[in-house]
């Protein structure tokens, strides 16, 4: 689904990913792990170009992404995005949340697009906020809904950057439970996150990474149960 | 008492100089309102493209498109700092007696001036505004596929109006006010309006305070109008 060719990405002097390969395949879930500052969010982030890579190639679903003549905007429209402080557009109701992209640009008309959206949030048991505000929900109701928006556009991939890491303890369940749902409709996913326990439980993959490379790549078996790099041990040591 | 009901009939009723005053009002409201449209769409240009140049972040290549936001971004700062940095009357006078000499309708001058002039502040505002925006606002908007124009329009502008609006208030308060200098390119609008009076009966007080208060009702105006629209906006806060 997708291939990410000797990626790098320098702010400045600082180099955050260093020389990165990487392969996705389709259906396949991929759960990135690391400490604070390892690179892993950049890595997601520049999977969409929200960085752009220094050097690299990365290749989406058969085309060059990071070649001159991509249209992002085309390529964006099929990959979701879940941010850690959800984004939700603060002005607009949940539905107008949902709808505004796939009615702007074209992929729906706004009967669909509202029909789809009523469809959406019962699956995720959030039906009576449709006509809600965003501040008017609670964080994990927040991301829900941030995760149904980029369904809204038939993503044939989601990119999940730290989805839980902003939510009260309580919260992080209702969240993951939609995930994992997700993840058992077969939709590609790459998750960076904190939590192990859902890890072990949906990945196919996980991968380590640290100082802007990939340190470890294995099932959560061989990952948590049998890490064979040093620092994989120590960050397991100190999460887990 | 008399004396005062003789100066009000001397003042507005003879001759009907009450027109002098109905008049300078509505070429008042006129120049405001024309400038006040003109100068928000020069602000919200203004804006955008030096946000836009702000906003993009490190560039890794040369191409034409940044250098051509490279100098746009710096006629506009040359713009911004020329008109902030002098006197809205001077502004007025180079217009009037240099630029467009040739224009017959000082309207047209002086609504052209005060859009300019206006133009600048307004872009700091809305530049405000757009950068008090959450960057993740952006992101969200970029990500699910919209175009920078798209999501500034349907995403960001929608927010930071929302915040710059008192300041924006501010500004058309005191454009509207800043209109009476209108008077030194002999433009009639309501101060100068007052003042003919003045010129014509000798008496300063009762022209002059019916235009003092007429501008005072018409900021309350505007102050009771745009508190409302504010109460509307905050709509979606519900915190």
């Amino acid at each position: 689904m997708i291939t990410v060719n000797h990626l790098s990405k320098a702010f400045g002097d600082h180099l955050v990913l260093d020389d990165l390969s990487e392969h996705i395949e389709k259906g396949e879930k991929v759960v990135i792990i690391g400490p604070s500052g390892s690179g892993k969010s950049t890595f997601l982030r520049c999977m969409n170009l929200l960085e752009k890579p220094t050097a690299g190639q990365i290749i989406f679903d058969g085309q060059d992404i990071t070649s001159k003549d991509a249209d992002i905007n085309k390529i964006r429209m099929q990959m979701g995005m879940v941010f850690q402080h959800f984004n939700l557009f603060p002005h607009l109701s949940i539905t107008r949340n949902m709808t505004l992209a796939p009615v702007k640009l074209g992929v729906l008309s706004k009967d669909e697009a509202e029909e789809k959206a009523k469809k959406l949030l019962d699956r995720v048991g959030l039906l009576e906020k449709a006509d809600s505000y965003p501040d008017q929900l609670s964080g994990g109701q927040k991301q829900r809904i941030a995760i149904v928006r980029s369904l809204m556009m038939n993503p044939k991939m989601m990119l999940f950057d730290e989805p839980t890491s902003a939510l009260d303890p309580e919260m992080v369940g209702e969240v993951l439970e939609v995930m994992k749902e997700l993840a058992s409709d077969g939709m590609t996913m790459a998750v960076v996150t904190h939590e192990m326990g859902f890890a072990r439980e949906v990945a196919n993959r996980v991968l380590f990474v640290d100082g802007g490379k990939v340190l470890e790549s294995g099932t959560p078996d061989q990952v948590f149960g049998n890490p064979q790099n040093e620092r994989t041990k120590e960050f397991l040591s100190k999460v887990l | 008492m008399t004396n005062l009901k003789e100066k009000f009939i001397s003042d507005f009723i003879v001759d009907e100089r009450w027109r002098y005053v109905t008049g300078g009002l509505k070429v008042t409201l006129l120049v405001t309102l024309l400038a006040l449209i003109l100068g928000c769409l020069i602000g919200m240009i203004i804006a955008i493209v030096r946000c836009a140049h702000d906003q993009r972040g490190e560039i890794e290549k040369k191409t034409f498109g940044n250098a051509l936001l490279d100098f746009f971004n710096a006629i506009c700062k040359l713009y911004v700092t020329i008109i902030r940095g002098t006197p809205v009357l001077v502004q007025l006078l180079i217009m009037y007696f240099i630029i467009l000499v040739s224009f017959k309708s000082k309207v047209t001058v002086a609504v052209l001036t005060f859009s300019i002039n206006s133009g600048a502040y307004v872009s700091e505002i809305f530049r405000g505004g757009i950068m008090a925006v959450d960057k993740g606002q952006m992101e969200a908007g970029r990500s699910l596929g919209l175009s920078y124009i798209q999501t500034m329009i349907e995403i960001i502008i929608p927010q930071a109006l929302k915040s710059a609006l008192p300041s924006l208030v501010n500004e058309l308060i005191a454009l509207l006010k800043e209109t009476s200098i209108c008077g030194y390119i002999g433009l009639n609008e309501l101060t100068r309006g007052g003042d003919i009076i003045r010129g014509t009966t000798f008496d300063a007080l009762l022209p002059l305070f019916l235009v003092a208060i007429i501008y005072l009702l018409m900021v309350l105006g505007i102050t009771a109008i745009f508190g409302r629209v504010e109460r509307r906006l905050r709509q979606s806060d519900h915190r």
